[in-house]
């Protein structure tokens, strides 16, 4: 467990605007104190269904943006997949609900003026926009690649052209852009803008073959995970993916305080959804009590 | 006049009864952004194994209505990390400490009793029974007095004789009173109740468990009742025994409601995945709900729900010096026997 930087804070948040983004929800909050402490790559965990609910866990979402206004607002971009967010969905400005954040591990920024590549594919993509500020802010040139199922699952093209110094937009069906996966255009890019670094944010195909292809070129490779977490503060320990740490041993690294940004050569993609035998603290035997 | 929430476990005084239940509060790192963990009765710590266990895959964890189903297999660095690394820390906090242990035979858990010996900051052992026990086809232990009382005596054996040793109850078991007479009988100094009840949830998405482990753990307000029957009908048999409530607390009435079926103290779960903040509230909850219904000192209401209506709790009015002992003698009052004051 590290100890982030910037504590977070917890504090009820204000619905300031909400609004249908092609097939997704921007919702801006109103929430003190989280915009001062926010770094590219956090995420904010919201509780759903007002104080009384039935759902108990958290709701988790990468932050599109924050600003000053207000004493601080920070904005989310999500999908509607079940009844959590289908509440989350119907709410109106005004309406108040619990917000803490922001949580995990920000995306590290480079020291030097480098040739950024940021790869997003569905509504996670939205992470990757202030990133790309920050990285602006640091000289750096960055190029956009972003992908999803149709051309209204694709999050943020506009706004990518605006930030970024190109954009590249595939679907799978073709509908915008080329057809494909962003990890199909992804080498090329790389070759053409001379790509330094990879910066990645979507669902684990996608961060997988971003991995692949920046261990093929040898470059450094961030990447934010949509692993489904559940309280979003580190005590549930349900969102644990294998990751390889400094030593070169594997641990169950929960992606909510030790990522959700990991380097995306050390998550061992093809073991996902596994305890792998070399784990740290694997079961040793098959006997019933190693295995509970 | 402020509420007096000491409340004492056995040899154990703690200045507020609000714990946080076994992995449900991380090691103290993941609340202390949140609250100075210091202001807990006591943290609660995940199951500490002699071992480090990598614990289930994942998925772990599913939602389900007012609960939690949930396999995450115990996963933990094991003791000596726990040693070097986490309990300094809550050390440094002035943290009290009850330390949940497990294992997978009863030599496993009192190595790791032994290995706790006099690390500083300890305050409790508390031992989870749920663990299956290798030795025994993989039965837990809290399943069977015999088998309870046989773990409770070797911990007891292995844990210094000043640290109290609680024992975790399952409350899947036909007759819990027998298991909590069995580990009393065995040298458990209080009890813990419930457990996480067992369960399953299938994805009808997938059309396949919604765990990895397929069977999971419940836990959240969806076992409360269950929760605080097993409280009153143990505290009715050992009503000496002390217990620390445990089972779907999510509010300051919650807490109370255990505390009157006979818990001193309680601890916080699930509530805490929904609001990291929820032991304090609960706390400040607490204190609120005894105010309002003119409540000195949280020991006086331990239990109370055993006693006929109408019979009010033990009183002692500081403006007259009186002690009115409603408990003793009001059980055929109707009314709450208060001294009128002239303030």
């Amino acid at each position: 467990m590290t100890d982030s930087p910037v504590a977070p804070v917890q504090v009820p948040g204000t619905v300031l605007t909400i609004r249908r983004t092609g097939a997704y929800h921007a919702m801006t909050l109103v929430a003190p104190g989280i915009a001062e402490r926010f770094r590219p790559g956090q995420f904010v965990a919201l509780a759903v269904g007002g104080e009384r609910s039935s759902m108990l866990t958290r709701r988790c979402f990468f932050v599109r943006e924050v600003k000053p206004d207000y004493g601080g607002t920070v904005e989310v971009v999500f999908a509607v997949r079940g009844a959590g967010t289908q509440w989350l969905a119907a709410l109106r400005p005004r309406d108040i609900l619990d917000v803490a954040g922001p949580l995990g591990r920000p995306f590290p920024l480079p020291r030097h003026p480098v040739r950024c590549v940021l790869v997003g594919e569905g509504h996670s993509g939205a992470a990757l926009f202030p990133l790309a500020a920050v990285l602006r802010q640091r000289e750096c040139t960055v190029h956009f690649v972003l992908g999803g199922a149709e051309s209204d699952h694709v999050y943020g093209t506009r706004a990518a052209r605006r930030a970024g110094d190109s954009t590249s937009v595939v679907t799978e069906d073709g509908s915008l852009g080329h057809r494909g996966r962003p990890e199909d255009l992804l080498a090329a890019v790389v070759e053409e803008v001379g790509a330094e670094v990879l910066y990645a944010c979507g669902p684990t195909e996608t961060l997988r073959a971003v991995s692949r292809i920046a261990v093929r070129y040898d470059l450094p490779v961030q990447v934010a995970v949509e692993e489904p977490m559940s309280c979003g503060t580190g005590v549930c320990q349900a969102c644990v993916l294998p990751v390889i740490d400094d030593e070169g041993v594997t641990h169950m690294a929960r992606s909510c305080v030790e990522g959700p940004v990991f380097r995306g050569e050390r998550v061992r993609w093809d073991d996902l959804g596994t305890i792998p035998f070399d784990a740290y603290g694997a079961p040793r035997s098959l006997l019933p009590g190693s295995l509970t | 006049m402020t509420t007096d929430l000491e409340t004492r476990l056995g040899g154990l005084t703690l200045p507020n009864p609000v714990l946080t239940a076994a992995g449900c509060g991380g090691t103290g790192r993941e609340l202390g952004r949140f609250f100075d963990v210091g202001r807990l009765g006591a943290l609660v710590t995940p199951s500490i194994t002699p071992r480090p266990r990598a614990g289930r895959p994942a998925p772990r964890l599913a939602e389900t209505p007012s609960g939690v189903l949930n396999a995450a297999g115990l996963q933990g660095p094991g003791i000596e990390t726990f040693l070097s690394r986490d309990l300094p820390w809550l050390a440094e906090r002035d943290a009290r400490v009850i330390v949940s242990i497990a294992g997978g035979s009863v030599g496993e858990y009192a190595e790791v009793a032994r290995l706790l010996g006099d690390a500083p900051g300890v305050a409790a052992v508390e031992i989870n029974l749920s663990c299956p026990d290798v030795e025994n086809r993989g039965s837990t232990f809290a399943a069977h007095p015999s088998a309870a009382a046989r773990l409770v005596r070797a911990v007891r054996a292995s844990a210094p004789r000043r640290l109290p040793v609680f024992a975790k109850l399952s409350a899947d078991v036909t007759d819990i009173v027998g298991v909590a007479m069995a580990c009393a009988d065995a040298g458990a100094d209080g009890l813990s109740m419930i457990n996480t009840l067992h369960g399953m949830a299938i994805d009808t998405t997938t059309l396949r468990p919604a765990l990895a482990g397929v069977t999971g753990e419940l836990s959240g307000p969806a076992i409360r009742p269950v929760a605080v029957r097993c409280v009153y009908q143990v505290h009715a048999a050992l009503p000496e025994v002390p217990i620390i409530g445990i089972g779907g607390i999510r509010t300051g009435l919650d807490a109370l409601e255990f505390v009157l079926a006979g818990a001193s103290a309680v601890a916080v779960g699930t509530a805490t995945l929904h609001d990291p903040s929820a032991c304090v509230r609960v706390l400040r909850e607490l204190d609120g709900a005894l105010k309002e219904r003119g409540i000195d000192r949280l020991v006086d209401v331990v239990g109370l729900a055993h006693k006929p209506a109408g019979s009010v709790h033990r009183r002692i009015d500081p403006n007259v010096g009186l002690a009115v002992a409603g408990d003793a003698a009001g059980a055929g009052s109707t009314e709450p026997i208060e001294q009128e004051t002239t303030q």
